[in-house]
């Protein structure tokens, strides 16, 4: 037996059921990228056109590789709820309902395939 | 019966009907911009893994990215991503309950795009 009533159940849900969750991971990421970004672009931009010995070298320190493996998780994280909004904007039925599996999936691929690269060159 | 004629009913007023405004345009440009960076993230992700595969594909993947067009795609994506993050800056002022005021939205929006163009051209530079 829960021992929830009804209202706890239910409370600060919305009509969604889902609550205000996706808004507030969203905030989350947001100043989390705030941060992330610019170091992000200073670490990989100038690696850009660079040897693969150079590249191997700088993805092999700590913070270049963390910053990295932060961008790729949080950044595509947030690009998943993203891409989703816009998915139930403009696409109904569904093709509303596979696009969003299609890009999730994508998402999460791509998550895995960036994290695994800087994993195999740091360590 | 509901579905009768759909399609073919006067719609509200959309987007066709409205005077552009900066409001609008950099709020457009934020969702194109952090949707169409997918794209930046998928070239990121593969030259990546090319560089944790081998010498000779890292040689191939960095040749295609640092190519005339491949410089282009990337410096498109600095100022997408410039862009988007001073967006995302700003719904994180809004979103205090600060700001909401036209004029001040209004700035904010040119501030967005001119300070993107400045950002991208620094980061250029400095790269």
């Amino acid at each position: 037996m829960a021992f929830m009533t009804d209202r706890k159940r239910v409370t600060g849900l919305g009509a969604s059921h889902t609550g205000t969750g996706a808004f507030w991971t969203m905030t989350v990421t947001s100043v989390a990228l705030l941060i992330l970004t610019p170091l992000f672009v200073f670490i990989f931009g100038p690696l850009l056109g660079e040897p693969h010995a150079e590249v191997i070298a700088t993805l092999s320190r700590p913070f270049p590789a963390i910053v990295t493996g932060l961008m790729i998780v949080v950044g595509l994280y947030h690009f998943r709820l993203g891409v989703r909004v816009m998915i139930e904007d403009y696409a109904h039925g569904f093709a509303r309902e596979a696009w969003i599996i299609v890009m999730t999936i994508a998402s999460y691929a791509l998550m895995a395939a960036g994290l695994f690269a800087v994993a195999k060159i740091a360590l | 019966m509901a579905d009768v004629n759909r399609g073919n009913r006067p719609l509200s007023p959309h987007i066709t009907v409205w005077r552009w405004q900066v409001n609008s345009i950099t709020s457009i440009l934020v969702r194109i911009t952090g949707n169409a960076m997918f794209i930046s993230a998928i070239l990121i992700v593969w030259w990546l893994t090319a560089a944790a595969t081998s010498e000779s594909y890292f040689a191939f993947a960095d040749g295609i990215i640092t190519s005339f067009i491949g410089d282009v795609v990337m410096t498109l994506s600095l100022l997408g991503l410039w862009f988007h993050t001073l967006g995302g800056l700003r719904h994180l002022i809004w979103d205090t309950g600060r700001a909401l005021d036209m004029e001040t939205s209004d700035l904010m929006g040119w501030g967005m795009l001119f300070g993107s163009v400045v950002l991208t051209a620094l980061t250029v530079i400095i790269i």
